[in-house]
Formats: C-alpha cells, sequence, structure tokens
C-alpha cells in the first residue's frame, strides 16, 4: 500500500535554515525544476509500481473479472454492479466493524499507547532492564510475519501455551481463536506491532529537551502532567507519524488473521483483507474481490486525512 | 549546471534500462510439456504415477521435456492456484489434472483445448463407458477432459468400535435417523470417540458441499438443479432439512468440534489418524479413502479391511431407492495456450492407456472407468472395497453440470458453516443461500 510520502523530519529546534521565501523569481522556478529531474526516474517507478496498482484495482472492481468461468475469457464493464452487491451483502457491514475494531484495539489504542507506555518507563529504567525489555518486544517485530502468525497460533491454539500455562495454575482456558477470534487476532497484532511504536517514541522522547521538563517540574507539574502537557505536544509529531504507519500497516494485515483463524469461525474474524481475499481467490470472483480492496484503500485513505489534519504534523 | 544534467542524463537512461529489462518477456521452447496437477497430504499416488509417466513418456519422445508442476495445495487452493496459471500464455500448463465439475466453467473461461480431433483417432476411446465419457463433456458439446477414474460415496464405519458400543455389524443403516442414533450411542459408550464426521465449513471447499452437503441432499427428495427446467432449486425443504442435520450433528456434539472440522487439515487427519487410531467411528468419505492405507499410500494400514466396515448411505426417511450416493472423478485436460498440442496428447493418452489407467487406479482407489480395466482380475483383486463402492454406482448422483455450480458450491459451504457455528438457523441460512443463488444466476434462472 502507498504510504504516503509524508517525510519523517527530525524534530528541529530553534535556528532552523531560512524559510523559503513566498514570492520567487522565475529563474528560481526553472533552477527548481531542472533541480528536480533527477527524480523523474523514481518518480516513474512510483508510478508504475504503486500508482499503476492502485489504478488498475479501481478499474478492476468496475468489472465482473473472475477466475474461471465465461468472465475470464474477457471482463466486461459491469459499473456499479459490484458495490451495489457489496453493499446489500450482511457479511459487509460486519467486515467493515471488525476491521474498525480490529484497527482501534490493536493499533490505535494498543500498539500505540503500550508503545510509548514502553518507551516511557525505558527512558527511566536501569540500563539492564531496557536491554531486556528492548529485546523481548523488539523479538516480535524481528520475526517474519508468517513466523510470528504462526506462533501466535500455537500460543492460543485450543492445546497451545496460553491453556496449557492455565491449566499448570488450575484455570481452565476456553477455545481462544474458536471463542474469541477477534480478541486473539488483536493481542497477536498488539504483540508483534508494539516494538515499532516503541522505537518510535523512545527516539522521539531523547529529543524532548530535559530542560523544558525540570522547569515544568519546577513549575510544579505533577508526572501525569508533565506527560500531558509537555511530553505529548513536543512529540506530536512523531504521535502523527506513527498512528499512520500503525493504522495503514494494520489496516493491511491479512497472514496473521488467515493464519490464525482463517477469517472464522464463520465470518467472525472475517476483516476486508481476508474477506477481498475469500471472495476473489477463494471463490473466484476477482472482480467483487477488488471492489472489497478499494474500499479498503477509501478507509486508509480517510484514516491518512484524518490524522493529517488533526495532528498538522508539518506546522510546529 | 552542466555537471547536473549530464547526472540527470545518466539516472534517467539508468531507470530506462531498469524498465526494459523488465518489460522483457521471455519465449517458451515448445519442445517442454508442462503437467500440472495436485498433491496434498496424503494424495500422493498421482504424483507418483505423473513421475513414472515422465519417464516413460521422455524414454518413448527423444528430444521432448515434461516439466511436472505438482501444486501443494488444498482443493480449493489449487483451483485457484491452477486458475492463475492459465491466466498467461507463459505460465499456462499444457496438461492438467482437472474435476469433472470445474470442466464446463474452465472450458468456459477459454482455459482448455477440445480433444474431439484426438479422441476421434484414438482407438482405446471405445474402452472409456459412456457416462464416464459424458463427464469430460462440456455444454457446447466437445470434450474437454479423459477421465481417469470415477468415485462414490458412502459411509466407513470402525467394526470394533461399533462392536464395543454393542453397535450390529454389519450397519445397515436405513434412514438420517439410524445414523444419528448410532451416532449417539457412540457418544454414550465411548466417550473418547468422535461418533460421526461428515465434511463442512467453507475450510473444506468442495469435499464439503459434495462428500457433505450433496450427500444428504440428494437423499432427500430434492435437488440443487431442475436439469429438466434449467433452473436452480431454491427454497427446497430438503436443503434446509440438511443443513439441520449438520447442525444437529456439530451443535449437539455427535461429530468432532467446530474448530476441528473447520481445520484445513482435517481430510488428511481423519484418513492418516483419526481412523487408523481407533479415534473416529463413522466418516461420510469417498471411495478412494482405503487408497492412503494401502502399502503405497502415505499412512500404511495392513489391517484396515478388517476393521473398517462400509455402509450406503441412507435416504432422509428412507425412501426410494433406499441409498444415496454422489460421483464425480477428475480427468486429465489440455491447455487452449499449449504451444506443443500433440505431445500434450500423447502424453494423455500414454498417461491413461491401458496399463498406466489400471496401475493410478489401483493405487488411488479409483473406481475404473475403461471396460477393460474393470473388468481385468488383477484389478479387481486389488482392493476388496472395489466391489461394494461399483455396486453404489446404481443409486449415485452427479452434481449440475454447469459453469455456476463452482460459485454455489461455495454459498452451500458458506451456509453449511454458518449452522454448524451456531451463527444462523437452517432455515436463516438456507434463506440467505437462496438470495445468493438468486444473485449469481439471475432470478430467471431460479425456481422455488
Amino acid at each position: 500500500m502507498a504510504i504516503v510520502a509524508e517525510e519523517a523530519r527530525p524534530v528541529a529546534g530553534p535556528g532552523r535554515g531560512p524559510v523559503p521565501r513566498p514570492g520567487r523569481s522565475r529563474a528560481g522556478v526553472r533552477r527548481s525544476l531542472v533541480r528536480s529531474v533527477p527524480l523523474v526516474p523514481a518518480i516513474v517507478l512510483l508510478a508504475i509500481f504503486l500508482l499503476g496498482p492502485v489504478i488498475s484495482s479501481f478499474y478492476g472492481s468496475f468489472t465482473d473479472a473472475s477466475l474461471t468461468g465465461s468472465a475470464a475469457q474477457g471482463s466486461s464493464f459491469v459499473g456499479f454492479a459490484n458495490y451495489a452487491e457489496l453493499f446489500a451483502d450482511p457479511d459487509f457491514p460486519k467486515s467493515i466493524l471488525l476491521t474498525l475494531v480490529f484497527l482501534v484495539a490493536s493499533a490505535i489504542v494498543g500498539q500505540n499507547v503500550l508503545g510509548l507506555g514502553l518507551a516511557i518507563l525505558m527512558r527511566s529504567s536501569s540500563r539492564f532492564t531496557r536491554g531486556m525489555v528492548g529485546t523481548f518486544v523488539v523479538t516480535a517485530w524481528v520475526l517474519p510475519e508468517i513466523v510470528a502468525s504462526f506462533a501466535a497460533y500455537a500460543f492460543f491454539n485450543d492445546t497451545g501455551t496460553l491453556n496449557t500455562l492455565l491449566a499448570s495454575v488450575g484455570l481452565e482456558g476456553t477455545n481462544w481463536l474458536y471463542a474469541t477470534p477477534m480478541l486473539a487476532v488483536i493481542l497477536a497484532n498488539i504483540w508483534r506491532g508494539t516494538a515499532f511504536s516503541m522505537l518510535v517514541y523512545s527516539a522521539a522522547l531523547q529529543d524532548v529537551p530535559p530542560e523544558i521538563t525540570e522547569s515544568a517540574e519546577v513549575d510544579g507539574a505533577r508526572g501525569w502532567q508533565r506527560l500531558a502537557f509537555i511530553t505529548v505536544p513536543m512529540i506530536r509529531r512523531s504521535i502523527s507519524t506513527n498512528l499512520m504507519l500503525t493504522t495503514l500497516q494494520t489496516l493491511s494485515v491479512f497472514t496473521l488473521i488467515f493464519v490464525m483463524t482463517g477469517g472464522g469461525p464463520g465470518t467472525d474474524s472475517s476483516t476486508l483483507p481476508v474477506l477481498a481475499y475469500q471472495e476473489a481467490f477463494q471463490f473466484g470472483k476477482l472482480g467483487f474481490g477488488t471492489a472489497i480492496a478499494t474500499i479498503l484503500l477509501l478507509v486508509g485513505a480517510v484514516f491518512s486525512v484524518v490524522y493529517l489534519r488533526a495532528l498538522k504534523p508539518e506546522v510546529d | 549546471m552542466k555537471r547536473t544534467l549530464s547526472a540527470t542524463v545518466a539516472l534517467g537512461a539508468a531507470g530506462l534500462l531498469v524498465l526494459t529489462g523488465c518489460a522483457a518477456g521471455e519465449s517458451e521452447a515448445s519442445d517442454t510439456i508442462k503437467v500440472a496437477y495436485q498433491k496434498f497430504g496424503t494424495f500422493t499416488q498421482l504424483d507418483a504415477h505423473m513421475k513414472q509417466v515422465k519417464d516413460a513418456f521422455e524414454a518413448e519422445n527423444e528430444g521432448l521435456t515434461v516439466e511436472l508442476v505438482p501444486i501443494e495445495a488444498q482443493q480449493n487452493d489449487y483451483f485457484t492456484k491452477l486458475a492463475l496459471m492459465n491466466q498467461s500464455a507463459a505460465t499456462a500448463p499444457d496438461v492438467m489434472y482437472e474435476d469433472t465439475f470445474m470442466v464446463e466453467s474452465d472450458a468456459d473461461a477459454g482455459y482448455l483445448a477440445p480433444l474431439d480431433e484426438y479422441t476421434e483417432a484414438w482407438d482405446e476411446w471405445d474402452m472409456f463407458y459412456d457416462n464416464a465419457k459424458s463427464a469430460g463433456l462440456s455444454s457446447d458439446g466437445k470434450t474437454y477432459g479423459i477421465p481417469m477414474g470415477t468415485d462414490t460415496r458412502a459411509l466407513w464405519y470402525n467394526k470394533d468400535l461399533f462392536e464395543q458400543a454393542g453397535l450390529p455389524v454389519p450397519w445397515e443403516p436405513a434412514t438420517w435417523e439410524d445414523v444419528l442414533d448410532a451416532a449417539a450411542t457412540i457418544k454414550a459408550k465411548l466417550p473418547d470417540v468422535v461418533p460421526l464426521n461428515v465434511y463442512s465449513g467453507k475450510a473444506q471447499g468442495e469435499a464439503a458441499a459434495m462428500q457433505g452437503f450433496e450427500m444428504l441432499l440428494y437423499g432427500t427428495g430434492d435437488t440443487l438443479y431442475d436439469a429438466d427446467g434449467k433452473k436452480w432449486v431454491t427454497g427446497s425443504q430438503g436443503f434446509e432439512d440438511s443443513l439441520a442435520f449438520i447442525g444437529d450433528l456439530y451443535q449437539g456434539g455427535l461429530g468432532p468440534t467446530p474448530e476441528q472440522a473447520l481445520d484445513k487439515n482435517i481430510g488428511n487427519i481423519v484418513a492418516s489418524e483419526w481412523l487408523p487410531q481407533g479415534k473416529l467411528a463413522i466418516n461420510l468419505d469417498g471411495s478412494w479413502l482405503s487408497g492412503t492405507w494401502l502399502e503405497t499410500g502415505t499412512a500404511p494400514w495392513p489391517e484396515w479391511n478388517d476393521v473398517m466396515g462400509q455402509a450406503p448411505m441412507p435416504t432422509q426417511n428412507g425412501d426410494e431407492p433406499g441409498a444415496n450416493s454422489m460421483s464425480g472423478g477428475w480427468t486429465l485436460a489440455m491447455g487452449s495456450k499449449s504451444k506443443n498440442k500433440d505431445a500434450a496428447w500423447d502424453f494423455i493418452a500414454l498417461a491413461l492407456d491401458k496399463d498406466n489407467s489400471q496401475s493410478y487406479d489401483i493405487a488411488a482407489s479409483q473406481i475404473a472407468v475403461r471396460s477393460d480395466v474393470s473388468e481385468d482380475p488383477d484389478y479387481q483383486a486389488a482392493n476388496p472395497t472395489f466391489g461394494f463402492f461399483s455396486e453404489i454406482v446404481a443409486v449415485t448422483n452427479f452434481r449440475p453440470a454447469t459453469s455456476d455450480y463452482g460459485k454455489i458450491s461455495s454459498e452451500i459451504t458458506i451456509a453449511m458453516e454458518a449452522v454448524m457455528t451456531g451463527q444462523q438457523s437452517p432455515a436463516e441460512a438456507a434463506a440467505a443461500y437462496d438470495e445468493a443463488v438468486v444473485r449469481i444466476v439471475g432470478e430467471e434462472n431460479t425456481t422455488s
């Protein structure tokens, strides 16, 4: 998925370079055009490999493309038929809801809050603790997605690690993947993704000048006040970038859910990517599946715009 | 400035080189025959067969090479991967292993080449039974697949467990009630044993729709498709009753737990673990099941014939003809994008000549579709269940031969999963299925 090209600039302190003058001379415009020519190959490659698929997916969602049957020979334009069918399908609103639940619980709340919490705690902890916790958390991030998914599957399985642990202390666990599939995949995604947020926030916190925090302390601000009124506003840009990245990453999570629950039981954990895969490749309805993927793209775009607007990362 | 420009030109040229490198296609020599087939879990007999035919073919045809492409995927994924291969001439196989129910749909999609000009000149074509020939026939009247074997479906039951539970052997259930009663008895007497397995749910794909659902539905007197009126049946009582059977089985604790049943691997687990280890009492499955337990199979079980019995699946209330079965079977088909069709045909003809058909039918426990094979004493002696499963051909049914069947079969598995997990009642799931069928084929092509 195309990540909106928002450069994560280092947090600039006071005394940045000169701001470009609003009214530029003609020569200046020409010079900057010529200077941007070396970017052309990169832009062309981006257009082919990122924009191309988006456009082709958009077009595909208006056709009856199919893996088998007469429509496989040459698909024809069917207008909004796929979307009409999609909105009439009771599985679709459920899938949107599950996707949002998964997104909010595992990425926006889980990964971000836990990542920020860990980063803050680690700042004031001993070097040893920091190393240990860091290693544990980052391990999940280092694992390839399919390996992490199998690990999570083995953990939550009916006869898996979690239930074995519970049994050893005399508790009887339920069958997590079957009885509470969304909870299981949300926890797994938090486990896997927290490291990323933690690393981003650790880096951001290091750039918060200690003098400011100290002067707030002198002024009598308590711990939570320092966090809410000093630290969080100062790392706002990192929060926005991180929210955007984790949101887009989580929206496109497929392997984890597919391996752990297969979108089931029934449709109880069929988020949009899983639903799109099932329709396109299990049931052979490529056009219909592509329509779901396009909706997913729109959901991602909406979130990106909201973050960019609400947190205004470009304004200091 | 000058340096900037020249650097720009150099970079641009490099970018163009990369791009053209990507676009350059590869040309494929036509002296290679690509053969795509399925190899998954306990189903390895075809792989062994293809390797053997490849050696024989290459020895006979100097200069031609056979490239085997075993696709390791469960049935639904196999169809997907095969369809994706077929989309482009660069990857399309010359010969492929094709389920009879996909023939119509894939011929429509332009993936398959008609074989009539070859079968006309093939003296062995007369050896194939007429109903088997029709399995490779599409509605345009052309033959697209040469059948390898056929199959029927019935109840397999463990005689030892039946005796322990005090149930009669041989078992002759006359109605669905009898089947569920026997399962309930097993559950009461042998709590550690799974009483009855009927494949169900999306993960099992066509196995759930055919071995599971249609084995029930076609025993109610109702059908999926009205072949005379060429219309799909909606709102039938039999459909709802069949779903109710699945609901009773899974929600009533008489089957595997729903999460076991939704495991993609359950087919392999049943054949190689649960049945040989006496963990499953009754299994509604195909005639090919014993192929796994032969010496050539993946889980040899020398005592299987002493332990496992077979009973025909009864109709709902014991109505005529008393039992039901479904038949399918697989074919070898030729890819329409093949660059050497004559060689592809030679491969198919060799793979399905008398000796090769026979060795494959024996290894994979297939019901022979060539008269010279089924009359061969070696074939008849090879597997003691061949007699039983050939007899129930008399009550067998075939799936609707239309190109919409694949999509509708998916809808059946969705309805089954909704009922087995308790998310919908049989009536709700049947109503959702009816809506889906209308969406797929249009109101005018349904009847109720």
